[in-house]
């Protein structure tokens, strides 16, 4: 919402110098928040005055257009200028080109004088051009900056001015006022309005206000106006969707008669633009009182007005020129035609003020909130009025800004008052809380005295009454937010003032710390960073073609997972079902930034939609549903474990003296994922991996000792590295993290240290090239038995020596006893039985 | 170097003029000599058995008796200087010998190659830690849920109406089909609903978490953010338990000189509710209050939702913006920054913020 200062100082006590920002540091201590300053002069400088030309020469150029050279009186007539300044001239007559032609000698224009400085930082200064010097301009709204209007100069006698030469126009045109634009927050619908904010005001300066309602002398009631009926048969909610109807005629209206500048100044500096003297005066009443109003050409209405909900299949052409077609549930105005508008949201087009217009017809309605919320979502309407009844507006303000326009009409549009009017509906029953006497002490913990209650709440406007055992409150008819005593406790802290609430510092029962699992995830991602890893944190928005790659193990499935209805792109319409997606982008913009050597990590949530999505149903607020219904809500959300995944391209270091950097091959993928394994204390069954995403002869699947399958490390596919624009050879792995937290031991048990020495022996073994070496490793753990302390693979051979088509492995077996020194022949009897275990299950012959 | 030239006199041992002269050749050789291997050949040359002084020494044996032991006293005395005279060069050489070796060795320690990969976190991440290590310091505990939430914590629970404005001020994302009623949260407060529902009070938590909003990306918006927000649920806490919260949280995180503002605003979990300003002495720009985040006594509606009787317990709530504590606190100007990736980012954090 912005304010005029102008505007605001009719009601509230503004000081004569204040500028929006003091005007707005007093606001945001009552929780309106600051959002920008609107200031002309802040773009705009004089000397710009009134002029009227003296004479106007036509000069036809080489270049096809006409120029007209023009003599231009500034001060007035028989007397001198009193301005100095390089480039006006004495005589108070300047010579001034101009490219417009919408005015004749005589008019009264603004001419903006040499020192000027326009929108845009344009500098006004005398300078010689087609064969002239030009000692100023003849200045159009646009370059004012006050209109959009192309049609050239701005002639004053068209918008109804017939000012003194010399005057300064910037006066005129209310170009020194400002607007303070501050946030308005849902719940408070009356700082939709200068009555609203000039209350505001006061309650932050501590000084006067006058309601801008109290200034307009309505009728109590009114009578034999034009015939309006309520007749909604189904309310949203059980509330009527109009529960108000005040309606006003104007006769003799000249609707096109110029809008006053003091008016069309304030509306754009509220943000609203000129179109009208009707739809100005409408627009210009709504923003003083927050009562939307909307006029009808009174002469196109055909019976009696009927407010009711669509019927199906009913269409309507609002102003906009869009034909719509309603639902059942928009509450519409209608008359003997059929739809003339969408209740609070837009009017109709046939029924619409023109410039022929001569009988208008007012309307100040009140519309109940969600009816126009609903509407204006459906037909994507928002307007300055859906805005306002959507939040709530004063029951009581309709005939007051009914007549507030009806004045405004006959003052500025030459219309005469009907004295006769309509006002139908029933006025809702006011709200009054019982806000118990220590209620709002505890809350806000201040010791409020009954003063400070009492003046707070009356201030706002509330009827307070006291009871015995605290106060009886009745809010104001504009504050549809005050319901129950809390949002009372808020109103009497925001008066006596937010700064005084005092801290205290509450203590927490004692505490567990962090879960095991909040444990286990930051020792994982330290883990990898201290590795050498760079954490980073990708969008979780993903393409369907990189789920179904990266999400699913075996090619051509279709992986199942959650799609976004409005997505920031299409293309990346989905949620991850992997990290890895992400990872590869990001890898791809280092890349592309010269960064080719990488290690990245990711863990976050992947999403896996199971067989219940969601719950067809959401219980209602402010109450606890039941188990089913809660079980219900638990159950439809997706499954969303923690993965980690990671990234590697190219090279482990950079090249350095004495150095040479590794390249990044698939084992470095596995190593890092049986890291992550190794500092959870969770043993990774690393077994030969086929999934689409990895290079079907370089890729490790890893699961728990379970045989549950908890991710894949490798060499990702060469064809979707190619696809991708990565480096060949570029490595990855993905984990389920949570698989691992789980499968974590609880504790773990300590072993038996011995102190007997060790007995070494190591064996090669030739197998066949396509028996995967940790199986075998497994068989001679298994055969070798409980002397074996340690067994590892620290050789793999073929070629020379070797017969095609296997592969000989080396192994160190260590050997140890709990109670006594080994002998040769024990150590060697456990290393011959590991060998037959291997032998017997991978047919290893000893080399 | 000194050589004996093969046939030269043998000195007599009682000569001790002839003696002491080849003593001073020895030393003199002993000190010429420049390098270990230079000393050994003196020492062969001047105590080998060719020597003059062995060959003399041998002599002794065939001197007359009475003359033995003077002859005795003048060789030792003389071996024993040219020895020590050894010994000395020995150990002098030996010691220049390793000084220069060191000094052989010494390679410019300014080129030395980075070995291994400094790696790195996100520093949105190692913020969330820190944080979160406050509260725990506290007695707090950390809580968290998921990412895709059902409509009613998300907004139903925590006292959005259905068709209010404020609803749709949170620019959600929705998951398809909307009939079920599944959205990716637009706060972390889901997670204070699911801490109700499922712990009894006295509940003291805080959630951090990544949550979504349909903006675009640009300098100051991004669709996924992240959040922390606190909760606290017991009997008597008052506005003035959230302001003394907030107090302590803000100097943790800044330091001792930390203010905090409060200023009415509307959330329509809180009532009442506040907006958060801290003070910034070392805002680029000059000192200034920079918004931080939102905080308010709960609603009794958010209550009645988790089944918590609102006449026997109140509470506060509060939250705010990681990325904007980040940009801030450590001046990040762009949000993009902190999105897109770029390993110069993360590594300049290191494992601090």
């Amino acid at each position: 919402m912005r304010i005029p200062l102008s505007w605001l100082r009719e009601f509230a006590a503004v000081p004569a110098g204040a500028t929006a920002e003091d005007v707005m540091a007093e606001l945001v201590k009552v929780g309106l928040e600051e959002e920008a300053v609107h200031r002309p002069t802040d773009a705009l400088q004089g000397p710009i005055v009134v002029g009227q030309v003296l004479s106007l020469v036509k000069e036809p150029q080489s270049n096809g257009k006409t120029i007209n050279w023009c003599q231009v009186r500034v001060v007035p007539e028989g007397q001198e200028q009193t301005l100095t300044g390089d480039g006006i001239d004495p005589s108070g007559v300047q010579g001034i080109i101009c490219g417009a032609h919408n005015f004749v000698e005589g008019d009264k224009v603004v001419v903006t004088l040499p020192g000027a400085v326009l929108p845009g930082d344009f500098r006004i200064s005398a300078r010689k051009t087609y064969g002239h010097l030009s000692a100023g301009m003849i200045a159009s709204v646009r370059e004012l900056g006050i209109g959009e209007d192309h049609d050239g100069i701005l002639v004053l006698s068209r918008i109804g001015l017939d000012p003194e030469l010399g005057t300064d126009a910037m006066e005129l045109l209310g170009l020194y006022d400002q607007a303070a634009e501050i946030n308005v927050t849902p719940d408070r619908s009356y700082c939709f309005s200068i009555r609203g904010v000039a209350r505001e005001y006061a309650h932050a300066t501590g000084t006067g206000f006058t309601d801008p309602a109290s200034k307009v002398q309505a009728p109590a009631a009114l009578a034999g106006g034009y015939p309006v009926k309520l007749n909604d048969d189904a309310p949203i909610y059980g509330k009527p969707g109009c529960d108000r109807f005040v309606a006003r005629t104007v006769h003799g209206v000249d609707a096109t008669r110029p809008t006053p500048p003091w008016m069309s100044a304030r509306l754009r500096l509220a943000g609203i633009r000129s179109i009208s003297l009707p739809v100005d005066i409408s627009n210009y009443v709504m923003l003083e009182l927050g009562q939307p109003l909307h006029f009808y050409d009174q002469d196109k209405l055909s019976g009696e007005i009927v407010v009711r909900r669509a019927v199906a299949g009913e269409k309507l052409k609002t102003l906009d020129g869009k034909d719509r077609a309603l639902d059942a549930e928009d509450l519409l105005i209608t008359d003997g035609s059929g739809p003339i508008g969408v209740a609070g949201v837009m009017g109709g087009a046939a029924t619409e003020v023109s410039d022929a217009t001569s009988t208008i017809l007012i309307e100040a309605a009140h519309f109940e909130e969600v009816s126009i919320a609903r509407s204006r979502r459906r037909h994507k309407l928002p307007s300055e009025a859906s805005k306002r009844f959507e939040r709530g507006v004063d029951w009581h303000v309709a005939h007051v800004a009914a007549q507030r326009a009806v004045d405004l009409l006959v003052e500025l549009a030459g219309g005469t008052a009907d004295e006769a009017g309509t006002d139908v509906g029933t006025a809702p029953a006011p709200v009054t809380v019982q806000l118990p006497a220590a209620f709002a002490a505890e809350r806000i913990g201040i010791d409020f005295t009954e003063e400070q209650i009492l003046t707070s709440l009356q201030d706002l406007g509330a009827v307070v009454e006291k009871t015995g055992t605290g106060y009886s409150v009745t809010a104001p008819s504009w504050r549809n937010d005050l319901e129950t005593k809390e949002d009372l406790s808020e109103e009497i802290a925001r008066l006596v003032g937010y700064d005084k609430i005092p801290a205290t510092l509450p203590v927490a029962p004692p505490g567990r710390g962090l879960t095991r699992v909040q444990q286990q995830r930051r020792r994982l991602v330290q883990a990898l960073a201290d590795a050498g890893l760079t954490e980073v944190m990708a969008y979780p928005f993903v393409s369907k073609a990189a789920n179904d790659t990266f999400g699913v193990a075996a090619a051509g499935a279709e992986r199942k997972a959650l799609k976004l209805a409005n997505p920031i792109s299409e293309e990346h319409g989905y949620l991850r079902t992997s990290i890895l997606p992400g990872l590869i982008e990001v890898a791809k913009r280092n890349h592309s930034r010269g960064f080719r050597d990488l290690a990245l990590f990711e863990s976050g949530l992947v999403f896996l939609p199971g067989d219940t999505l969601g719950t067809a149903s959401i219980p209602p607020l402010g109450a606890k549903p039941s188990d089913e219904v809660l079980d219900g809500l638990y159950d439809g959300v997706p499954d969303q474990p923690l993965h980690l995944a990671a990234v590697l391209t190219g090279h482990d270091s950079p090249a350095a003296p004495a150095h040479t950097p590794r390249a990044w091959d698939w084992a470095d993928a596995l190593d890092i994922a049986r890291l992550a394994g190794d500092v959870l204390g969770v043993e990774l069954v690393v077994s030969k991996g086929q999934h689409q995403a990895f290079h079907p002869g370089r890729a490790a699947q890893l699961a728990l000792r379970s045989g549950e399958v908890v991710g894949y490390a490798g060499e990702l596919h060469p064809k979707l590295l190619a696809a991708h624009d990565m480096p060949a050879r570029s490595v990855a792995l993905e984990l389920n993290a949570d698989a691992l937290f789980e499968a974590a031991a609880d504790v773990i048990v300590a072993r038996h240290i011995s102190s007997y020495p060790v007995a070494t022996q190591d064996v090669a073994l030739v197998v066949a090239a396509e028996v995967a070496a940790d199986e075998v490793l497994a068989a001679l753990r298994e055969g070798a038995g409980e002397l074996l302390e340690e067994v590892s693979l620290f050789d793999v051979y073929a070629g020379k020596g070797i017969e095609e088509g296997k592969k000989s492995l080396a192994f160190n077996l260590r050997f140890r006893a709990d109670d006594r020194t080994l002998t040769a022949d024990e150590a060697s009897a456990a290393r011959d039985s590991a060998v037959a275990a291997a032998h017997e299950r991978f047919g290893a012959v000893q080399r | 170097m000194t050589e004996t030239l093969p046939g030269a006199a043998v000195p007599n041992p009682l000569d001790e003029a002839a003696i002491t002269a080849a003593v001073d050749q020895a030393v003199a050789a002993i000190a010429a000599a420049s390098t270990l291997d230079e000393l050994k050949a003196v020492r062969l040359a001047h105590t080998g058995e060719k020597s003059a002084l062995s060959l003399a020494n041998r002599e002794i044996g065939a001197l007359p008796k009475d003359q033995k032991a003077a002859a005795g006293k003048l060789m030792g005395a003389s071996r024993g200087r040219v020895n020590k005279a050894l010994a000395d060069r020995t150990v002098e050489l030996e010691a220049e010998n390793d000084a220069r070796i060191l000094v052989e060795e010494t390679v410019d320690v300014t080129a030395a190659p980075r070995r291994r990969r400094a790696g790195a976190r996100h520093p949105l991440s190692t913020l969330q830690d820190r944080v979160a290590d406050i509260f725990v310091g506290m007695g707090w505990e950390i809580a968290e849920g998921p990412e895709v939430e059902s409509e009613w914590f998300n907004f139903d629970a925590l006292n959005f109406k259905p068709d209010h404005p404020a609803r749709e001020m949170q620019d959600t994302f929705f998951v398809e089909p909307p009939e079920a009623h599944l959205l990716m949260r637009t706060h972390t407060s889901p997670v204070q609903v699911r801490s109700m529902l499922e712990r009894e009070v006295p509940i003291y938590v805080l959630c951090p978490g990544k949550v979504f909003r349909t903006d675009e990306l640009d300098a100051t918006h991004t669709p996924v953010f992240h959040q922390f927000e606190g909760l606290a649920i017991d009997k008597g806490l008052s506005m003035a338990d959230l302001r003394g919260t907030l107090e302590h949280f803000a100097r943790q995180m800044f330091g001792d000189e930390a203010q905090i503002r409060l200023r009415p605003n509307y959330f329509p979990f809180t009532e009442p509710s506040a907006e958060l300003d801290i003070w910034h002495p070392g805002a680029k720009g000059g000192p200034r209050w920079i918004e931080w985040g939102g905080c308010g006594m709960v609603n009794p509606n958010v209550l009645r939702a988790a089944g918590i009787d609102p006449d026997v317990f109140s509470g506060f709530a509060f939250g705010m913006g990681i990325e904007r504590t980040l940009m801030f606190r450590n001046e990040v100007g762009d949000m993009r920054d902190m999105i897109e990736g770029d390993v110069r980012f993360s590594e300049h954090f290191g494992m601090e913020i």
